[in-house]
């Protein structure tokens, strides 16, 4: 039970990491590769006001919303300069940075040691030590931000992101300033990305670089162009899939000796086809 | 009295002169004519007009206000300005619905955050595809509307931009809108320019067909070489020898 309980929590911890990036990538077509630069920022500032200052767990969201925002903006505002495949290498370049920095600014991070003893929190005698409390915890934020990516897609502005990822010269002529749009919906969905990370750092515990990496805003990625880019039922859809995915190849009976490897090259290899016969993703609604 | 004027516009790609040191004016609530040979400067022109690339000398002056040498693609229809393009570019993974609503939505990126389309949107939208007869396609993406129906739409697009909601454009330039359309098509654009000077608005048309020109147009305006060559009513300047020459070849 504890096991399906713990997928349960990764589906909905990179449910909320999917529906962050799809605001960005699905709808407003800004192909960012930085997601988990914010993700782990997050979980950088819960870490370290609830190990050095025993700060609250739920004010830690919040604080780390703030600094993923006001990050967000500056990286943000650099990327709005690039168009296209230079957007999306530029954010490969600031994932690699703010990696960068968790891992050598040891007086903050502690650096490649992490920080271990993350306090899981405690809300009206609830204890979410307890997973199936943490669970319904992360289940209540995912529902959150998913109402939210709603709100937001079904509004004038999620229109609007559409349309500049459809052709932003076009809507600019029409009245949009779209420099605007464009880093709003990119700090919205940072800091939504770093909602998960606090969520991901009470949950494990522990925090290290390892988490943050490059490959993780690929899996973040994965996730919503798999399950369907700019469908938020989609990017939760992909978030189960890929979360379960790995975890039910465990049981495909591999020999022992390369069961890691083989686990890697079918899934691997599963992408590829769905890739191949359905580019748009499971339910998506745009095709990179 | 003229709603818009260039004033020694030039712009040149490479060292090769697209616009030339061009003056000239459009007439508020006229339709004009912008013909010449291909390359002769016309979309260059409206490109600079609109934002879309930027001047390298000289200015423009709306509704004889400041002298404008720079102006960015959002801003130009806060003079009231606005477009179609000579490749038809819309939002092709959005339902047809979808891009006439966008351009009667707010600008701001707050407001626009709280507010979903209302009835009033929808019956503006309706009159528009109405107009434009794509009313029954309203739900398809625009992607797969045919060559002469994507045109149409962008016709719709702008025609929603004399709305009386926020942006209410005066000026339209249309780019080449009659190109690649049957005639029962050409005939619903004719009736939309002629909608739009109805109401007072000033039409600046780039078009190839001078049947259409002559039909539709109070004045044109033709360029060589980035350059004026002649302008005036359209029988009389499309009779100049120099005209024949440059533009048709006669």
């Amino acid at each position: 039970m504890d096991y399906f309980v713990h997928i349960a929590i990764l589906i909905g911890i990179y449910s909320i990491l999917a529906l962050s990036l799809n605001l960005i990538v699905g709808y407003t077509g800004l192909l960012s590769i930085t997601q988990a630069a914010f993700y782990g920022i997050g979980a950088y500032v819960t870490a370290i006001l609830l190990t050095s200052f025993g700060m609250n767990f739920f004010l830690s969201i919040v604080i780390g919303m703030i600094i993923t925002g006001v990050v967000s903006l500056a990286i943000g505002y650099v990327l709005s300069k690039f168009d296209g495949d230079y957007f999306a290498l530029g954010s490969f370049g600031f994932n690699i940075i703010v990696y960068s920095i968790f891992l050598n600014w040891q007086s903050l991070t502690r650096g490649p040691l992490g920080i271990p003893g993350i306090a899981k929190p405690v809300l009206f005698n609830i204890d979410f030590s307890n997973n199936f409390y943490f669970l319904i915890m992360v289940a209540v934020f995912a529902l959150l931000v998913y109402f939210i990516s709603q709100f937001i897609t079904r509004s004038s502005f999620g229109r609007v992101l559409k349309a500049i990822r459809e052709d932003e010269k076009a809507i600019e002529v029409f009245g949009y300033n779209t420099l605007f749009f464009k880093l709003t919906i990119f700090v919205i969905g940072a800091m939504i990305a770093s909602i998960a990370g606090a969520l991901f750092a009470s949950y494990i515990t522990y925090v290290d670089p390892t988490s943050f990496a490059l490959s993780e805003s690929i899996f973040i990625l994965a996730i919503i162009i798999l399950g369907g880019l700019a469908n938020n039922k989609g990017a939760v859809i992909g978030a189960v899939c890929l979360v379960i995915l790995p975890e039910a190849l465990r049981f495909v009976g591999f020999p022992s000796d390369i069961a890691a490897q083989m686990r890697q090259v079918t899934y691997g290899l599963i992408l590829i086809l769905l890739m191949l016969y359905r580019p748009q993703g499971l339910i998506g609604e745009y095709k990179l | 009295m003229n709603i818009l004027e260039t004033k020694k516009i030039t712009k040149h790609f490479d060292g090769v002169y697209a616009v030339d040191g061009l003056s000239v004016g459009f007439e508020k609530g006229k339709i004009t004519g912008l013909i010449g040979p291909n390359g002769s400067g016309k979309s260059t022109l409206i490109n600079l007009l609109t934002g879309v690339i930027q001047i390298d000398g000289g200015s423009f002056v709306i509704s004889s206000k400041e002298e404008i040498s720079k102006i960015l693609p959002h801003e130009v229809s806060d003079y009231g300005i606005t477009r179609t393009f000579q490749e038809v570019r819309l939002f092709e993974q959005m339902p047809v619905l979808d891009n006439i609503f966008v351009v009667l939505t707010k600008r701001n990126v707050f407001s626009s955050l709280f507010e979903t389309h209302k009835k009033f949107h929808l019956e503006r939208a309706e009159e528009v595809l109405k107009k434009v007869d794509l009313w029954e396609k309203r739900n398809d993406l625009a992607k797969n509307l045919s060559y002469g129906q994507r045109k149409l739409l962008e016709i719709g697009r702008v025609l929603a931009m004399s709305n009386g909601f926020g942006d209410d454009s005066d000026i339209f330039f249309l780019d080449e809108p009659f190109a690649g359309l049957f005639p029962e098509m050409r005939k619903i654009v004719i009736g939309v320019i002629q909608h739009l000077k109805e109401q007072g608005k000033t039409v600046i048309l780039v078009e190839h067909n001078i049947d259409i020109i002559r039909e539709l147009c109070d004045h044109i305006i033709v360029l060589d070489n980035g350059k004026l060559l002649a302008e005036g009513i359209p029988n009389d300047v499309l009779s100049k020898r120099e005209v024949m020459d440059a533009y048709l070849g006669e």
